[in-house]
């Protein structure tokens, strides 16, 4: 299995079942060629060759921490599940699941397939779609007086209040925005199949300094719904001080992690029928505080 | 805009596709974990610690990012913000009340 010093390693992106289609054109991974479609017993791993020198533990490691690389290792994986995403309703995996070569890939959906079927079936024909709702910091603030500016001429007492009404401003501004938020959400899970209420994004990783994130939250939909939901995303948007925002059609990442786990509350009865089953839960229950909400 | 039965087009915060954050977000912290037979087996943990390392490594490139939030809110909870706001809030209600008690 040595023999060679360093064959390439197999970087699995998603798991399917087997659909019509071919893998759009332009369609590029991490590497920035076209995947290959490793068909295994009924199910397809989405698979591409990647370089030890950069997939293996030792160097994988070092590069995750690599900003550009994780960057582009990212978007570059999203391709290809968004790509899958028009064709079938893939498991997406999650960011950097390496396999030794193919038989180990085989083995991968050998031993995953009650939980990759259990999954595939659950999220067949769903797309995720994401909302998020931003309280703008400036509204309601009226005309911003920059701090110490002479320009107002304004008494101490004065300027402290001014300060006051802003403040106050921006506390109502973001409980409309949470009231906008909860209602929109009431919403919009009574609509979806599943819902997922992850932490709310820091507005500066996003790029809009000037917005305070106050629902962050992913709901699994049937495509057929998906107009019906825009729609009543739509219906809110941006009133103001408010900014609602809608991306998607996602694959399901939000859910497969709760597919794959035993379901909870979605009335699953009992212990599940697993077979060789233990290898994962474990880890996909972890620590990951991002599930509250779950269905 | 959309059309039932097909994936309607994508949305998108930005014209390069979508948001940095929204991805990462997924790739990183969603997506199914295996933990089988495979070679690289990067658990939970460790890609929160990843996804950290990058916020610092993002607010260290862009300067105007320059605020350590994560350490104050490690969970990323709005909760605590929304308190350390009220308490800051109230503080400055009643250093006004003072002042104006004093020039009164």
């Amino acid at each position: 299995m040595t023999t060679t010093p360093t064959p390439p390693l197999r970087y699995v992106y998603a798991v399917c079942r087997p659909f019509g289609g071919v893998l759009p054109e332009g369609a590029a991974g991490i590497t920035g060629e076209p995947p290959r479609l490793l068909h295994h017993d009924g199910l397809v791993a989405v698979v591409d060759a990647v370089p030890a020198e950069e997939f293996d533990e030792g160097p994988l490691r070092a590069r995750l921490e690599d900003l550009d690389w994780l960057s582009a290792t990212a978007r570059g994986h999203d391709a290809v599940v968004a790509s899958l995403t028009a064709v079938t309703s893939p498991l997406p995996l999650r960011l950097a699941t390496v396999c030794r070569d193919d038989s180990g890939v085989r083995r991968l959906l050998d031993e995953g397939r009650d939980r990759f079927v259990r999954a595939l079936e659950r999220l067949d024909g769903r797309v995720e779609w994401g909302v998020k709702v931003h309280a703008r910091k400036e509204a309601t603030a009226g005309p911003r007086t920059p701090a110490g500016s002479p320009s107002g001429a304004v008494g101490g007492r004065e300027y402290l209040r001014r300060r006051l009404r802003e403040r106050d401003g921006r506390e109502e501004a973001r409980r409309r925005a949470e009231a906008v938020g909860r209602e929109l959400h009431a919403r919009l899970s009574a609509y979806a199949e599943a819902t997922a209420v992850h932490p709310p994004q820091d507005s500066r990783l996003t790029g809009d300094a000037e917005a305070v994130n106050v629902l962050n939250a992913a709901y699994l939909v049937p495509r057929e719904r998906a107009e019906g939901f825009v729609a009543l995303v739509g219906e809110v948007a941006d009133s103001d001080g408010v900014r609602v925002e809608l991306t998607g059609p996602w694959a399901a990442y939000s859910f497969a992690g709760i597919a794959e786990a035993a379901e909870p509350g979605t009335g699953t009865a009992g212990p599940e029928p697993s077979g060789p089953a233990p290898e994962a839960s474990g880890a996909a229950s972890g620590p990951g505080g991002a599930r509250e909400g779950a269905a | 805009m959309t059309t039932p039965g097909r994936p309607p087009a994508p949305f998108a915060s930005d014209g390069g596709g979508s948001n940095l954050a929204d991805i990462l977000e997924r790739v990183l912290d969603k997506g199914v974990v295996i933990a089988g037979d495979i070679r690289i087996n990067l658990l939970d943990i460790e890609l929160l610690t990843i996804k950290l390392r990058l916020v610092v490594a993002s607010v260290e490139r862009a300067e105007e990012m320059g605020i350590d939030w994560w350490r104050h809110d490690p969970a990323l909870s709005s909760h605590a913000r929304r308190d350390s706001l009220a308490s800051e809030n109230e503080e400055l209600r009643r250093r006004l009340a003072e002042l104006e008690e004093r020039t009164a």
